[in-house]
């Protein structure tokens, strides 16, 4: 009783300030170094990081802010969008037509497209790079070797992401691309009719492909994407912030100095955030998305090409029976990157740039043997290499297929144990070797299919 | 006495609660089958809600006979291309005829005639298949598919909607018009 007429007497706040009192009943602006720890537990978003942050891992050149541009290219594709959703339509008839009412009548309508476009492929290159700065610094060495593999799978969504949005537009570029896509997936066995079957929805490229791909880029994948980042940045607080940068031969002190996340992190996340904002906002002022003459069934354009992010799987598409060249050759891969953070390393090598000097050395010559071995071999296989009417007893199956893959992978582990032997190099400076050699070859052929190659894909000089 | 009994309902206690640990594991098992039963029940509705039903599509694929026209409207040697059905009708030299599918078998590009070579050329990848299908280079693996075909009162008549892959070319998928 006497409680209450206490109450009355004090004064209290008004409406608006209670309202804020019960979303923020602490103070947003810290008075001290102390609150500041408590600050960020308080706030939903901000108590997926840790309180302190080792402070040598504030450093510039360990990350170059890969993931957290990733984490915002992500919410500025959320943001566009939700808007482009408001004027697509996702039927054959109709979807070519509302892109150009998009850009012609909305205002703003083509800049938001413009974000939404490279934003998405900005993504597919952030993410890339940050695999590789995570390999090469060794931070998916154990705790974080769930990271790894959630990162891996958010690559893949990523891609998927990408692939299900190019062909919204149904122009001639989206709808080829996407047919030779869908394609691919026939050569999977047992499962591969089916599996095309379902994504197409029927046996050819119609309105129910389009209704599917719309509803996984605006549903399904945004969603596992969401989720999935949730459990990324869930896991780095956990492993206690990130991997703490050394030079070779340098030993860590049991302790690190820490800082507080909150300003420190923070505010160089939010620069970097607000850089790349800047950027991407520059780049689709000046630069427009592309798109083609409306999708024709019946007419392929000379060269078809799938979008860039897939050439490299085109180029090889190019050289190998595809059974051998998707299956054996990129399901190896793919199996090699998931287990890569399982296999048992006896050296330590967290958080050293390509693990040791004798490493740094190795990823050079690497990179070197990979570039001039690709290019190599593409040319050759362009102009001398014909083994289907070398050997003309045999199936294509195994001429183009089965014999190539087999001295592919002879290739790819006499170089390993080549390497290992000639540079007496431990299991995870080979590894990483490989590792170079393989990326270098894939993004060469990236290129050669995306820049060097024209009428009936003969390779050309582009410039 | 007193003391007797308590040792042996102790003892029989232990006994049951032995026996409970493999009941309660065996439970736990149980649980987890039916919960991955229920699982699978939901992925299958997904799958089988997202799945191209039978009524739809099936109006233009099924039983799509495209009337082509009359047998003198074909030279021998020539290849025709119709958009409705998305096929070839290719006319041999020694007057035969052949539907073949556009597409390419290697990732499904609408492959061209070129006239210029008397050849099937798909720019996306580059293979190459001569007038019956067949290929010449690759990539592509197998020839062009088929697609069956009538002459009835010197009409061409061909079903678009059955698709005949084919290991290779023989004489026998030539139809050839009566009485010519």
């Amino acid at each position: 009783m006497s409680d209450s007429r206490l109450d009355r007497t004090e004064s209290q706040p008004g409406y608006v300030r209670r309202i804020w009192l019960s979303m923020f009943p602490f103070p947003l602006q810290s008075r001290s170094q102390r609150e500041r720890p408590r600050f960020l537990l308080r706030n939903l978003i901000l108590h997926f990081r840790p309180t302190l942050v080792p402070e040598r891992t504030l450093r510039f050149s360990l990350t170059f802010g890969l993931g957290g541009m990733a984490a915002v290219l992500v919410l500025l594709q959320l943001f566009t969008g939700v808007l482009l959703k408001f004027v697509y339509e996702p039927l054959p008839t109709l979807a070519y037509e509302s892109i150009g009412r998009l850009q012609g009548t909305f205002l703003f309508g083509r800049l938001i497209r413009n974000v939404h476009f490279w934003s998405a492929n900005f993504l597919i290159l952030v993410v890339f790079l940050h695999g590789l700065r995570v390999f090469f610094t060794g931070a998916f060495h154990a705790p974080r070797q769930m990271s790894w593999v959630i990162g891996l799978t958010l690559f893949l969504l990523v891609l998927a992401s990408n692939l299900t949005g190019y062909l919204l537009p149904w122009d001639q570029l989206a709808y080829w691309a996407t047919t030779i896509c869908v394609g691919m997936l026939e050569y999977i066995p047992l499962i591969g009719t089916w599996v095309q079957r379902a994504i197409l929805g029927g046996s050819q490229m119609g309105p129910p492909t389009l209704r599917n791909f719309y509803a996984f880029h605006t549903a399904v994948i945004p969603a596992l994407i969401v989720a999935l980042m949730a459990f990324h940045f869930w896991r780095v607080r956990k492993a206690g912030g990130l991997v703490i940068p050394r030079s070779p031969g340098e030993e860590l002190p049991e302790k690190p100095i820490m800082v507080p996340t909150v300003p420190h992190l923070l505010l160089r996340e939010a620069t970097v955030a607000l850089c790349l904002v800047a950027f991407v906002m520059g780049f689709s002022v000046v630069f427009d998305a592309p798109i083609g003459p409306p999708a024709n069934p019946g007419f392929s354009p000379n060269p078809t090409k799938a979008p860039w992010y897939f050439a490299g799987v085109q180029e090889m598409l190019m050289h190998f029976h595809p059974s051998f060249a998707l299956l054996i050759v990129f399901g190896a891969l793919f199996y090699a990157f998931f287990v890569l953070p399982y296999v048992y390393y006896p050296s330590a090598t967290k958080g050293i740039w390509f693990g040791s000097v004798n490493g740094r050395r190795t990823a050079l010559v690497s990179l070197c043997a990979g570039a001039i071995s690709s290019v190599l071999v593409i040319v050759l296989d362009e102009y001398v290499i014909d083994l289907v009417s070398w050997m003309p007893g045999l199936s294509q199956t195994l001429t183009n297929g089965a014999i190539p893959t087999a001295l592919l992978i002879l290739a790819l582990v006499g170089y390993y144990f080549l390497l290992k032997r000639r540079f007496k190099l431990s299991r995870i400076e080979a590894t990483q070797a490989l590792m170079v050699f393989v990326v270098v070859s894939f993004v060469i052929m990236t290129v050669t299919c995306y820049f060097f190659r024209g009428q009936g894909m003969r390779l050309t000089w582009a410039f | 006495m007193k003391k007797k009994t308590n040792i042996k309902t102790i003892a029989k206690a232990a006994d049951v609660s032995q026996s409970e640990i493999s009941r309660r594991g065996f439970l736990q098992k149980l649980w987890v089958a039916l919960g991955i039963v229920a699982l699978g029940e939901f992925l299958w509705m997904a799958l089988s809600f997202t799945r191209p039903r039978k009524g739809s599509g099936s109006k233009n694929q099924a039983g799509a006979i495209v009337p082509a026209g009359s047998i003198e409207s074909f030279a021998s040697g020539s290849v025709t291309a119709f958009q409705r059905g998305a096929f070839y009708l290719v006319r041999l030299d020694d007057g035969g005829f052949l539907a073949l599918s556009c597409k390419c078998t290697h990732l499904g590009c609408t492959v061209p005639w070129v006239e210029k070579e008397k050849k099937f050329i798909c720019p996306c990848h580059a293979s190459t298949f001569d007038m019956k299908g067949d290929v010449i280079n690759g990539p592509a693996g197998r020839p062009l598919d088929l697609f069956p075909m009538t002459i009835e009162n010197k009409v061409v008549k061909v079903d678009a909607g059955r698709r005949i892959k084919r290991g290779g070319f023989r004489p026998d998928q030539v139809t050839y018009a009566k009485n010519s």
